[in-house]
């Protein structure tokens, strides 16, 4: 079985070609990346006036299963992805049982082979439970297929905990992610500490909840030496203590979320629990630092942090609402729309953002078009515009601040192991 | 039909209609007993507040109405319902108004997604309190004769004031000068407000003012990280026989006596506004009434 995608405009990160060319694919692999000539040929898909990349890869999602299926489940959150583009995901472990054991490892990962849609891979918790007090089983977790350990949704508060679980790692290989707030300074802050929260009678979580974290835990990483990775920067002082630390050579890498490269607190305005998100939605500074980041070329990766969550838990007063961002749906567009269109970096830049980099982050064999590896693709439409409607997401979770807005850009087909797994207008 | 949720939410015209109503039911010796005769009121307090209460209840009492009060304690509220099934439900039998106060900023704003039926915030978290804030421009206006281009100080927890926020909407429809003064822990940071002035020493806070408003000191809530003792407010933040000046003072009230304001100055000083201010709050919340149901 030979299928052949024809005169898309590829763009591959990882040899930096950007030009025609066809793709042909038998089976799950790549064949051909080139002049497709010669060989018989079962489907054809014509992708003029379409951009492929390879699949994209997501370092950073919630999918709630096991635990929370009423807010997603293993097979809506991958039906979402691979709506986004995504062609493999790496899920957080703030599940419930948490990814803190094999079983919870298998369970996700037969659920996920079962689907065969996308290459799901666990990242198991720093501590057992997500409680910052004892040591997951990292080996084991390892073993078992974990690509990289968080306690995502909350910080490992306790320093010597973090250092510990930094030391045990150090020869294995695997990133410790951090979710970055100091629970003392954000306490009962629901949205960014300014203005906005004051006139709306809302509790600020300053930027330095987040920065003064992130320079308490790269002082940790280079007495060890472990490779660290830093969650959803939010903040201009963060990226700031970040570019000294990557200058010193600290083996730290850090992701930003399509969220927090757009929108801003203005979002909130009115109380709109959609844009109540942790780290908040920022001001328009920390925005265009973060995009002074991104084409300066010191960002490792763009992460959804994809948050669904059901209805109840948005439909209350910002106090009460979940933090969260229903992500994968909108991820391309909304990186298009703000960074590519506006001029802040080229659309091979922003592609290597979402696949070749996040992928080398986490160590994963994914982000490429190469002759003999899956044909994981995505083909991609850069100039259509649409308009958000949370009604037709995929996910369960339709909670964006996206809902209504005008995105420009969008994702026409995704193959995953040469299979069509998702098709525009389908 | 309206709904009152906020200053912010008001014109200058809602605002002078308000006052001018508060005034004629003031002078008045009746004739406002039938305004809203048949009508009933359901007023739902998630945090306690004796005196708010009261004077609503008095309020709509005096122009006829029923008052239904929900104890939030026994209500269903508790027991898994969500709050808008319960304004949704409570709304199916026809009530002519809700009077809420909630503990969350914005709740009364969110119940209005839910219903028609006018919700009039009596204080919500740290957002708001417009019949606060209207009930001070009544006595106001009654010593000045004018809302337009005072010069007002607020002192104390600004940033967790819903009455300070109140008056912030207030002071930018009636141009006034306004000035918060207060313990830089619970001062907002000058480029989150425009036209305020942040004072950084009493005396000047206190100086050239036409009124100079004192906001309580939540004792109850975890103050010890805004300020390290009463004592110490007390002396660089409070109202003394010592310090002070020739201004109109107010209170929204319950006063900590000798935190805020010194007992001399409670019992002896002529400009104290603090008993006019709850006298006009029930006139006040007459033309509330008026304003959200006639
Ligand atoms: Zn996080
Ligand atoms: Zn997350």
């Amino acid at each position: 079985m030979r299928k052949v995608i024809r005169n898309a405009f590829v763009i591959e990160p990882s040899t930096n070609f950007e030009g025609f060319a066809d793709i042909s694919i038998v089976d799950d692999f790549i064949e051909i990346v080139g002049d497709v000539s010669g060989v018989s040929i079962d489907e054809e898909i014509d992708a003029t006036g379409l951009i492929a990349s390879p699949g994209f890869v997501d370092i950073h999602a919630h999918l709630r299963d096991p635990g929370y299926t009423h807010k997603e489940t293993i097979e809506t959150g991958l039906r979402a992805a691979v709506k986004g583009g995504f062609t493999t995901v790496c899920c957080m472990p703030n599940t419930n049982p948490t990814i803190d054991n094999v079983q919870t490892v298998e369970y996700i990962k037969r659920k996920a082979q079962e689907l065969s849609i996308c290459d799901l891979h666990p990242i198991g918790t720093i501590t057992k439970g997500e409680k910052g007090e004892e040591l997951s089983d990292f080996l084991s977790l390892k073993e078992a297929g974990c690509v990289a350990f968080s306690d995502d949704g909350r910080p490992v508060m306790n320093a010597e905990v973090l250092r510990k679980a930094l030391i045990y790692v150090q020869d294995l290989n695997v990133p410790l992610s951090l979710h970055e707030e100091d629970l003392n300074i954000s306490g009962d802050g629901v949205v960014n500490d300014g203005r906005i929260a004051f006139e709306l009678g809302l509790k600020g979580i300053p930027n330095v909840s987040e920065s003064s974290i992130i320079a308490r835990d790269i002082e940790i990483a280079k007495s060890v030496g472990t490779h660290l990775h830093i969650c959803h920067v939010s903040t201009k002082e963060s990226i700031e203590v970040l570019k000294r630390a990557k200058m010193d050579n600290v083996n730290v890498t850090f992701e930003v979320t399509p969220h927090h490269l757009s929108l801003t607190e203005e979002e909130i305005a009115e109380y709109n629990t959609f844009a109540k998100v942790n780290p908040p939605l920022r001001s328009k500074t920390d925005v265009n630092i973060i995009h002074g980041a991104l084409s300066s070329g010191i960002v490792d990766a763009i992460a959804t942090d994809h948050a669904p969550h059901d209805e109840e838990s948005k439909r209350c007063t910002m106090q009460k609402a979940a933090f969260g961002i229903s992500g994968f749906e909108t991820a391309f567009s909304v990186v298009n729309t703000y960074l590519v269109d506006a001029g802040v970096i080229s659309l091979a830049d922003a592609i290597a953002l979402m696949t070749l980099k996040p992928a080398k982050v986490f160590g994963l064999d994914a982000g490429v078009i190469e002759e003999g590896r899956f044909a994981n693709i995505v083909l991609l439409d850069k100039g259509s515009l649409w308009v958000v409607d949370r009604e037709r997401f995929v996910s369960k979770g339709k909670n964006t601040p996206f809902h209504g807005k005008r995105l420009k850009g969008r994702v026409v087909k995704t193959f995953y192991r040469g299979k069509e797994v998702f098709s525009e207008g389908e | 039909m309206k709904h009152l949720v906020g200053i912010k939410s008001l014109n200058r015209e809602d605002v002078e209609r308000i006052i001018d109503d508060a005034f004629r039911f003031k002078a008045s010796k009746g004739g406002f007993e039938q305004l809203l005769q048949g009508k009933t009121i359901i007023s739902i307090f998630f945090e306690s507040s004796t005196r708010t209460r009261t004077s609503f209840e008095m309020a709509a009492k005096r122009m006829g109405a029923q008052v239904i009060n929900i104890d939030y304690n026994q209500s269903s509220l508790k027991k898994g319902e969500t709050d808008y099934d319960t304004i949704i439900n409570l709304s199916a039998m026809h009530p002519d108004a809700f009077v809420i106060r909630h503990y969350e900023s914005g709740y009364p704003k969110f119940l209005t997604e839910f219903t028609n039926i006018p919700i009039i915030n009596a204080g919500d978290g740290i957002n708001e309190h417009p019949s606060q804030a209207l009930l001070d421009a009544v006595t106001m206006y009654e010593v000045k004769n004018t809302l337009e281009n005072l010069k007002v100080c607020i002192i104390g927890d600004i940033i967790h004031s819903r009455v300070a926020k109140s008056h912030m909407w207030l002071a930018k429809l009636f141009n006034w000068e306004l000035t918060f003064f207060g313990p830089k822990t619970m001062l907002p940071k000058n480029e989150w407000v425009d036209g305020v002035r942040i004072e950084s020493q009493l005396k000047d806070a206190l100086s050239n003012k036409d009124f100079i408003m004192f906001l309580r000191i939540q004792l109850e809530r975890k103050s010890g990280q805004n300020i390290p003792s009463l004592k110490e407010f007390n002396r660089f933040f409070g109202l003394k026989r010592d310090n002070l000046p020739d201004t109109f003072v107010m209170h929204p009230g319950p006063v900590n006596r000798n935190v805020e304001i010194d007992s001399w100055v409670m019992d002896h000083f002529d400009k104290n506004l603090i008993t006019k201010q709850v006298e006009n709050g029930v006139y006040t919340r007459m033309a509330i009434f008026k304003h959200c149901l006639l």
